[in-house]
């Protein structure tokens, strides 16, 4: 299936900003994030189509993945 | 000897009386200091009903007991007074360096009363005060005159806070700003300087700050410089990107306030995140006074260089203004910062007059020859800023504020305000208990009062579905008692990412000789925001004012991940005056008043 995959902040070195990535059916947030080798304690925040859901989500076929290290602000 | 100096300086402007009186102990225990305490006092010395731009207001500018120290993020002091804005309780919130240095001056906060005849500017070096003529100085930006002000001065270690042509000019966002870059830029604190004819206030102290048991301070500084190191928030992402890091996660969530707050999704988020500043245009990190986190940038564009920009800048003159230019932004940034207006309430100003335009009720022949108010036109946000400071012409209709721009025109409904202060960057359609908070927050439509993005969006201390209603009520009374209670130490309010109320009562325990337990840092939270409260309601404020422009509860958010959504204000609000002891009307009941000793 298809997903779009987008990366921010410290994430992105290395890897992408934004790509869209084949993945078997059943794939959660946090094999995408094995896939990437991004480590769970940088998986801060993982929206899938803007709503913040647990990494073990399992993803559907079109699903935008955003994810985001620890970040804060105001 | 604690943390508490002990002192208050008085400077009258209107008989040239300069005086110094000791701190009420009681007082300063019970609201711990700062904002808390500046509130009170505030209170309890003007009378009720007064014009905030009259010789009757005061101006305090304040520390906190860990403001000097050596907690880390403790340079931050705050400006208490009437606002000019709204007419409620202004305390705006500022770091850099100047608060610590008040404080090395040897006081705890400095009262200004009165109105000068002629443009002054007040100097301190320790005990010697002194009030001078700013004749020279009047009319020129903010950086001139720190610039000619520290020359006059003598000593380059010297701290100025001033106001540019837009505190002159008593426009009602203008901000007071310190140490060229930093802000008390909320509710017009700025016009409330230039009404007393005060230009300036520079300082320089040459004392130490002492702590009351330095080794436990010592340790438990040491403590919290740990979680600050290991928070993720604190260790890492704001010292990599600063706060503008929130642009893409507000914009995926959908609740990236657009075109003003027409839509919550901008397309172009991306090329004016922290990840874009970082990687164009930062050239180095620009730390408050003893802040390990060091979240503030400096930018050069073009050969201009300056402090910011913040998160809610890039939003106020980006998306809000449709505007993708970042270098527009970054300069209209420099702009405000030397005009002298709030960043927040400048942008949402300019989307406000972007929207008449829009809708055909702001015509090309009133702009004086200015740039097209149009969505986008980066060109429109640098140089409306920039004739804000303006005697008269369409900027300085804008230098009033969207809430009075869009009432003259009729349209007040486009007013994206609460109790006429501009909302900052989050829509709260998708976010129901940072809503809540705008309603409900003092000094009106403001962020930093109880911050609810943290654990509706970042999951800071812990994940809460933005949608949902449960418990929000009380999460929001906690958020705005504890940022009170942070807010009168002295200390960022971004330690809070890393630190518990236990945190703070341990070092202000250290550092005063007072006792305070994690119940007692947000009981003087409590204390502090019911007397704030108390403030607003004398001046004619009731529940009705508790509440959002009427897009926000009535039109659906268009598109992307919040779309449908609204704020369902009036299905929370009964709630939350329930959790804090108010009555139906939103009034503080007998029984909370004595509970607090109020």
């Amino acid at each position: 299936m298809q997903i779009t995959v987008k990366l921010f902040a410290t994430l992105r070195t290395n890897r992408f900003k934004a790509e869209n990535r084949e993945y078997p059916e059943g794939s959660t947030v946090l094999d995408v994030a094995n896939d990437l080798d991004i480590p769970k304690e940088e998986l801060a925040i993982t929206m899938v189509n803007g709503i913040i859901l647990e990494p073990e989500t399992v993803l559907q076929d079109g699903d935008t993945l955003s994810i985001f290290p620890p970040v804060g602000g105001g | 000897m604690g943390s508490v100096l002990g002192k208050v300086l008085r400077v009258n402007l209107t008989t040239g009386a300069i005086s110094t009186e000791e701190l009420s102990a009681e007082l300063s225990k019970a609201f711990i200091g700062g904002r808390g305490l500046a509130g009170k006092m505030l209170a309890d010395e003007i009378p009720a009903g007064i014009d905030a731009l009259s010789e009757e207001n005061k101006l305090f500018f304040v520390t906190g007991p860990l403001t000097g120290t050596a907690a880390p993020t403790g340079g931050r002091y705050m400006v208490v007074t009437k606002s000019p804005l709204n007419d409620v309780i202004a305390s705006s919130n500022s770091g850099g360096f100047w608060g610590a240095e008040l404080k090395f001056a040897g006081y705890d906060l400095l009262v200004v009363e009165g109105k000068a005849k002629e443009p002054v500017y007040i100097s301190i070096k320790d005990d010697q005060i002194e009030v001078k003529p700013a004749g020279h100085v009047w009319g020129k930006n903010t950086n001139e005159t720190t610039d000619m002000l520290l020359e006059e001065f003598g000593d380059p270690k010297a701290r100025v806070a001033n106001i540019g042509t837009a505190g002159e000019q008593l426009s009602r966002i203008a901000c007071i700003m310190n140490d060229r870059w930093r802000a008390a830029g909320r509710s017009g604190v700025g016009a409330v300087m230039g009404s007393k004819n005060l230009k300036a206030i520079v300082v320089r102290g040459t004392n130490k700050v002492d702590v009351a048991d330095p080794d436990k301070f010592k340790e438990t500084v040491k403590e919290v410089m740990q979680k600050i190191k290991e928070n993720g928030v604190t260790g890492q992402g704001l010292p990599a990107y600063g706060t503008a890091v929130l642009v893409n996660i507000i914009n995926e969530a959908g609740i990236f306030p657009t075109n003003n707050f027409q839509t919550g999704v901008f397309n172009k988020a991306d090329e004016i995140s922290g990840e874009a500043i970082a990687e164009k245009y930062l050239k180095k990190k620009d730390p408050c006074y003893r802040c390990p986190i060091a979240c503030g940038r400096y930018c050069v564009v073009d050969g201009e260089e300056g402090g910011g920009p913040e998160y809610e800048t890039v939003w106020a003159f980006g998306s809000d203004c449709g505007v993708s230019d970042l270098k527009a932004i970054i300069k209209a940034n420099n702009a405000c910062n030397e005009v002298g207006v709030d960043t927040i309430s400048a942008g949402a100003t300019i989307a406000a007059a972007m929207e008449l335009a829009q809708r055909g009720m702001v015509k090309s022949d009133e702009l004086n020859g200015g740039p097209e108010l149009t969505w986008g036109n980066g060109q429109a946000v640098i140089e409306w800023v920039k004739r804000m400071g303006d005697k008269e012409g369409f900027g300085k209709k804008l230098a009033m504020g969207s809430a009075r721009l869009t009432e003259a025109y009729g349209a007040p409904e486009l007013s994206m305000t609460v109790k006429k202060l501009e909302l900052p960057a989050y829509d709260p359609r998708g976010l129901m208990g940072h809503g809540l908070q705008y309603a409900t927050a003092n000094r009106g439509g403001c962020h930093v009062r109880g911050y609810m993005v943290s654990p509706e969006i970042l999951g800071l201390p812990e994940a809460l579905d933005r949608f949902s209603l449960d418990g929000k009520a009380e999460w929001v009374k906690i958020f705005q008692d504890l940022t009170t209670a942070i807010d009168s130490s002295g200390l960022c309010l971004f330690t809070s990412f890393a630190f518990g109320a236990d945190d703070y009562a341990n070092l202000l325990t250290a550092a005063t000789g007072n006792t305070y337990t994690a119940e007692d840092v947000l009981a003087a939270g409590d204390r502090g925001f019911n007397v704030e409260r108390l403030f607003n309601l004398q001046e004619g404020y009731t529940a009705a004012d508790d509440t959002l422009p009427k897009r926000l509860l009535e039109e659906p958010m268009p598109e992307g991940p919040t779309k449908g959504h609204v704020h369902p204000l009036d299905k929370l609000l009964p709630k939350y005056y329930e959790v804090r002891g108010w009555d139906a009307e939103g009034v503080p009941t007998e029984d909370k008043k004595k509970a607090l000793g109020l």
